[in-house]
């Protein structure tokens, strides 16, 4: 039987305030939050809206599709998980829904990483609780 | 009654090693405070504001006692490199309002020696909500630069070469500093050549890593007259804070543009009256998003603006003229080192690397992350 690889990089803490949103990518599904009152779209997820400190908060499904806002191919990092996998790429994803947020963008060559270039949600079971959001170039 | 031209940098030392394995921290910020002070013409006993950062949680306290300080004002800022710029602005409206009269800054780190990889080792680890959403991807400390970078290309049609210039120049300056760790010239070539660490970020994009220490004393423009050395005075300061927001943030709406018309604001004086800068160089892009966003240039332009000599020495508005973190030295948090060269330039004490009948500085200091949060502290002295 193969042994399964003990995964080195650090994981999120599932807190409080951040469970809904693991829980869902454990599920494939990838959500934001928007503030019932004032209506803002926010991330990352947190009790109170940074806009107008309500508490009233409902959970959005995005769409999953976006665009690399920004990106930068890493070819070094000593830290333990990520050195094995130089080089990678660190991006910033704008999704179709307005919000911005830090991922990985996998599954094609990084020289053909370019800001601006469609992608979609790629979802990576880590470890048995946790699921990260990752994208590769849309279909 | 204003803060501002009311406080003076009085003592200014920077700690000469580069490479220190056999001293601690804590004795590179001793050094650094004997330096200081003995720059100063005031004794240990004269200072009760004590002003540190890149300590531990509480570790004001170890050093306080490690120098046997019995201050009654504290400051341990905690924004990044830049805290060191913070801390004289904090100690300018302290020492205005009377709540201390010789505030003590000192810095000292052995990230050299320790084999610290500040830029490419600390991808990750989570401490804080935002880091749970970012830590996991892998941002490197010059990553998270990258991406600015990255974006300013995109955007503005700034180039790898506009970028090398930069590098190029704060060579050429530490070529005229003797305590400077890298001081052979590159060339533009050198630059591009080198390895990319994080794209479009070349190895000679990137700060260098040393041991290092430093140490201010600031007292009010009263005192300051009874002492040794020309003082150099606080005109204005102010901070800022940039951060993920709500997800929107627009990464080229760096903190500068903040804190820098209200510091220029403050000291009531404008772009033209800047006679050098000294500007947080961690990498190339974080000199040319910050000059562009102090407003020396127009949004978009800070590439040409960086190029042609304009930030060498003998140029329009020279910039690090002690060769800077990309060249000097750059032990983890330089943000000391800005105030230390704006003082010795402004005495007139910058030997063969002296800007021309230097009459007023602007220092600003960066701070953490510039691609996810970051501080910018812009601060301008004038010669008394």
């Amino acid at each position: 039987m193969a042994e399964s690889k003990p995964y080195k990089k650090p994981l999120p803490r599932v807190d409080e305030e951040s469970r809904g949103y693991w829980e869902a990518l454990a599920r494939h599904q990838l959500y934001f939050q928007r503030c019932r009152d004032c209506g803002t779209k926010r991330f990352y997820p947190r009790a109170l809206c940074p806009r107008c400190l309500s508490s009233s908060t409902e959970w959005v499904r995005a769409s999953g599709r976006g665009a690399v806002y920004s990106f930068t191919v890493t070819h070094q990092n000593q830290a333990p998980g990520f050195r094995e996998e130089l080089p990678y790429v660190l991006a910033i994803v704008e999704l179709d829904e307005g919000v911005r947020i830090m991922t990985n963008v996998v599954g094609c060559a990084p020289d053909a990483i370019r800001i601006g270039m469609r992608v979609e949600v790629v979802f990576d079971d880590v470890t048995a609780e946790i699921t990260l959001p990752k994208f590769r170039p849309a279909a | 009654m204003s803060v501002w031209g009311r406080t003076a940098v009085v003592g200014a030392y920077e700690h000469p090693t580069r490479f220190a394995p056999d001293k601690t921290a804590f004795q590179l910020h001793a050094e650094s405070a004997r330096g200081a002070l003995e720059d100063a013409g005031l004794a240990k006993e004269d200072v009760d504001g004590f002003f540190t950062s890149g300590v531990g949680p509480i570790g004001v306290l170890s050093l306080a006692g490690h120098l046997n300080l019995r201050p009654s004002y504290v400051d341990s800022q905690a924004i990044g490199g830049s805290s060191f710029v913070s801390h004289c602005l904090h100690a300018a409206a302290a020492i205005a309002a009377g709540l201390c009269n010789v505030a003590l800054v000192t810095y000292g780190s052995t990230a050299a020696s320790e084999r610290f990889a500040i830029g490419t080792g600390t991808g990750g680890f989570v401490l804080e909500p935002p880091d749970n959403f970012e830590a996991p991807f892998g941002p490197t400390i010059v990553g998270s630069y990258a991406l600015v970078a990255q974006r300013h290309m995109h955007e503005h049609g700034t180039t790898s070469e506009q970028l090398a210039e930069i590098a190029v120049t704060m060579r050429r300056h530490a070529s005229l500093n003797p305590q400077a760790k890298y001081r052979d010239p590159i060339t533009v070539e050198d630059v591009l050549a080198s390895r990319i660490i994080s794209s479009p970020l070349h190895l000679l994009d990137c700060c260098v890593i040393s041991d290092g220490g430093g140490a201010l004393v600031l007292t009010s423009v009263e005192r300051a007259r009874d002492l040794r050395k020309r003082p150099v005075v606080i005109l204005g300061a102010a901070e800022a804070l940039r951060h993920a927001e709500i997800g929107t943030r627009d990464l080229l709406d760096i903190a500068a543009r903040q804190s820098g018309p209200l510091a220029l604001a403050r000291a009531g004086v404008t772009h033209a009256d800047v006679d050098l800068a000294m500007i947080y160089d961690s990498y190339t892009i974080t000199v040319l998003a910050t000059l562009e966003a102090l407003g020396f240039c127009a949004p978009g332009e800070g590439g040409s603006f960086c190029a042609g000599g304009r930030i060498g020495l003998g140029g329009a508005l020279p910039v690090n003229p002690d060769g800077g973190g990309l060249s000097s030295n750059h032990p983890g948090m330089r943000g000391i080192f800005l105030v230390i060269e704006a003082t010795r330039q402004l005495r007139g004490e910058g030997g063969p690397r002296q800007v021309k009948d230097a009459k007023l500085a602007l220092v600003h200091g960066t701070g953490g992350m510039l691609g996810q949060r970051h501080s910018g502290v812009t601060m301008i002295l004038g010669r008394a």
